[in-house]
């Protein structure tokens, strides 16, 4: 069993030796995924919040003033400027400048003191999708609030009442929602490209070649590759939830030990994936090219941005292949939801179990090159 | 598990072909290295030499034939193969961001040599390589000649008996190409056998067995001795004659002229020249004399490796197209 191994100590003591040398490449590699955090920790707020607004008030009097104080007051809407046509409304929207127009018509207020139906126009710039569905329902709610106010006698309590409560991020701090996804995507970019750089440059250089030509066999030469890049990720993992935990000040729920320990699985399937993609591609280029083809889908298909419910079913079933799906629910598990083991073995288990058949591939890819049958 | 003692040969190899897609880089190559001395490969670029080399380290599968390297059969072996020969490729193979001993270090604990035998056997190269001076560089800053020589280093610290050096003299000076070949004969006469191939002409010519790939096929093998008196080389009823004149050129355009004189080439201040047997010198340099060309020595020359190859290529390739066989030299 021990020679399936063959060569492994070795191999590991000068994969080392190359990450320590390589001092500055280390530096970058892990300085960057922290820049990454920075930016988008700070960068990011997915709350849709002052939401560039002009006004076009026909009427003028104070009953539609106050209901342009009510949607100021939403804090969704900010009132950049008024207009004094229907031409100059449109243009605002056009030009960008505004991604919302209101239209209050010439005879709201009288319509109001009649007791008649006033129709108020909510113009809404329908190419960014996450900001029109938020205008349209703080509009519609404020409309709704205020005809019940109109409607209702004072004081009455109404027959049903919603009482939303957010958990786990009651504030809906977009850092708490973002970061945790995010150490996902960033462990999987180091982590791939180490060990993809590492084997690549060694068949730049030829050295994989005169590796073949000595007894180390398959497995020794993956491990001892594999190790030393392990490490590092844990590393740039613990850097990671430092910064997430002190500068951010996203609250850890769950136990910070169980998800260094989950994590472990997901660092390997990533330098499983370095090591596969290694073992395509014959220089840098092509291994930055081949990981790109799987980051994109991580990023994507992961849940880390777009929820997966709402995927189409073909796109939902991908995303139980990404290895990033598992993670992403076990750091939001644990970081917000506070879930422990009995919630997440089973990913765990999964990403353990899609690493080792990774290898395995990758494994038989070089066997085929070293052992000449 | 066969192992070698003195009799067994270091190589052979019988009917090797290698194709990649339809095409045919080594086909049908059959030799035999005797163990101890050095077997120079020779062969223009392309020629297949390399792909030979990768089939016999168990780097590239036989596509058809049967090798035998050190005892062991490559197709089923090949991991015995790989611990009892060493090999060094064009490019020297090292760790540039490694030191020389870091280097050394490495390649010994990949074949598994205990701490007591490497640290031994480093002692051992690095005296024999002269490397002391450079044991803390990185290798990446060393020269070309300092490199080659880590790299031989690194190829024989777990004492093959077998070496496979792919061009081992490419891109280095002179002198350095002079001092690793003095090394390769101290080294073969402790037994070591090596499997040399290169583009020169004077490394083959200190060869003690030659053989010559030419696109895919041995078309010569054997001692130099041997090839230089082959009769493809020396035509019965001719010999080869060196002229020596100041007026290369102008003397070439002549000679090709003059009856007895079956082919001629210049060789930097002279001309070689494969001549008729009965044909007098004296009177030879007499006709040079009356068109005005100054001969300053005329003398019976041995064919060199150069000749023996340049004869033989020609033959072959004469031989091809007379068969209709295409070869795009």
């Amino acid at each position: 069993m021990r020679d399936v191994f063959r060569g492994f100590g070795a191999v590991f003591f000068k994969e080392t030796l190359h990450v320590r040398r390589d001092s500055a490449a280390l530096f970058f590699s892990l300085m960057i995924p922290l820049l990454q955090i920075f930016l988008l920790g700070f960068g990011i707020d997915t709350n849709i919040r002052q939401v560039n607004t002009v006004v076009y008030n026909e009427d003028g009097r104070r009953e539609s003033r106050e209901l342009i104080d009510r949607l100021r007051n939403s804090d969704t809407f900010r009132v950049i400027g008024y207009v004094q046509d229907d031409q100059h409304l449109n243009d605002a929207i056009i030009s960008g400048r505004a991604r919302v127009g209101v239209k209050i018509p010439v005879d709201y207020s009288d319509k109001l003191l009649h007791q008649m139906s006033a129709q108020v126009l909510v113009l809404i710039d329908g190419s960014d999708s996450s900001v029109a569905g938020q205008a349209i329902n703080v509009t519609t709610a404020i409309g709704l609030d205020e005809s019940l106010r109109r409607v209702l006698p004072a004081r009455v309590a109404l027959p049903v009442d919603m009482r939303p409560k957010l958990l786990f991020n009651p504030d809906s701090r977009s850092p708490n929602f973002f970061l945790p996804g995010l150490t996902a995507i960033l462990l999987l970019n180091v982590t791939t490209f180490l060990t993809a750089f590492s084997i690549v440059r060694e068949k730049e250089h030829g050295t994989l070649e005169q590796l073949f030509v000595t007894p180390v066999r398959p497995m020794g030469l993956l491990f001892g590759k594999l190790l030393p890049y392990l490490g590092v990720g844990f590393f740039e993992l613990c850097l990671i939830l430092f910064f997430m935990r002190v500068v951010f000040q996203v609250p850890i729920h769950g136990n910070v030990l169980l998800l260094a320990f989950l994590s472990l699985p997901y660092i390997f399937v990533s330098l499983s994936l370095g090591i596969l993609i290694s073992s395509k591609a014959n220089s840098q280029s092509e291994a930055i090219q081949l990981a790109f083809i799987t980051f994109l889908p991580s990023i994507f298909f992961s849940g880390y941005i777009f929820p997966r419910e709402t995927m189409p079913l073909i796109f939902y079933a991908i995303s139980y292949l990404i290895p990033a799906t598992y993670y992403i629910n076990i750091t939001r598990g644990i970081i917000l939801r506070g879930a422990g083991i009995q919630h997440l073995w089973l990913d765990g288990l999964v990403l353990f179990a899609m690493g080792t058949l990774l290898l395995l591939v990758a494994a038989r890819r070089f066997r085929n090159k070293v052992v000449a049958v | 598990m066969s192992g070698n003692n003195g009799n067994t040969p270091a190589i052979v190899a019988e009917g090797l072909v290698r194709r990649f897609g339809d095409f045919t880089a080594v086909d049908g190559v059959s030799f035999r290295v005797e163990a101890g001395g050095i077997f120079g490969f020779l062969g223009p670029n392309g020629s297949g030499k390399t792909t030979v080399i990768k089939m016999l380290t168990g780097l590239l599968p036989l596509s058809a034939g049967e090798a035998q390297v050190q005892g062991l059969n490559v197709r089923t072996e090949s991991e015995g193969v790989r611990e009892r020969i060493g090999y060094m490729s064009q490019n020297f193979s090292l760790y540039n961001d490694l030191t020389v001993t870091e280097n050394l270090q490495f390649y010994g604990r990949i074949y598994g040599l205990e701490p007591d035998r490497l640290r031994r056997r480093m002692n051992e190269i690095v005296e024999l390589n002269g490397l002391e001076p450079y044991l803390s560089r990185l290798a990446g800053k060393l020269s070309g000649g300092w490199k080659q020589r880590l790299a031989l280093g690194c190829a024989m610290l777990h004492e093959p008996k077998l070496l496979f050096l792919d061009e081992p003299t490419a891109g280095i000076d002179p002198v350095a190409r002079r001092q690793l070949w003095d090394l390769l004969f101290e080294l073969s006469g402790h037994g070591i056998t090596f499997f040399v191939t290169t583009h020169y002409m004077d490394e083959a010519e200190r060869c003690s067995h030659v053989a010559y790939i030419y696109f895919g096929r041995i078309i010569a093998d054997g001692t130099p001795e041997a090839l230089k008196s082959l009769p493809d080389v020396n035509p019965p009823g001719t010999k080869r004659i060196e002229v020596a004149t100041p007026e290369v050129t102008r003397a070439l355009r002549l000679a090709r002229q003059i009856p007895g004189i079956r082919s001629a080439t210049i060789f930097g201040e002279s001309i070689h020249a494969l001549i008729e047997e009965n044909c007098d010198l004296a009177d030879l340099r007499g006709q040079l004399a009356s068109q005005g060309i100054r001969v300053t020595e005329i003398r019976p020359l041995t064919p060199s490796l150069e000749d023996v190859f340049v004869e033989l290529t020609s033959k072959h390739q004469a031989a091809l197209e007379a068969r209709g066989e295409v070869v795009h030299a």
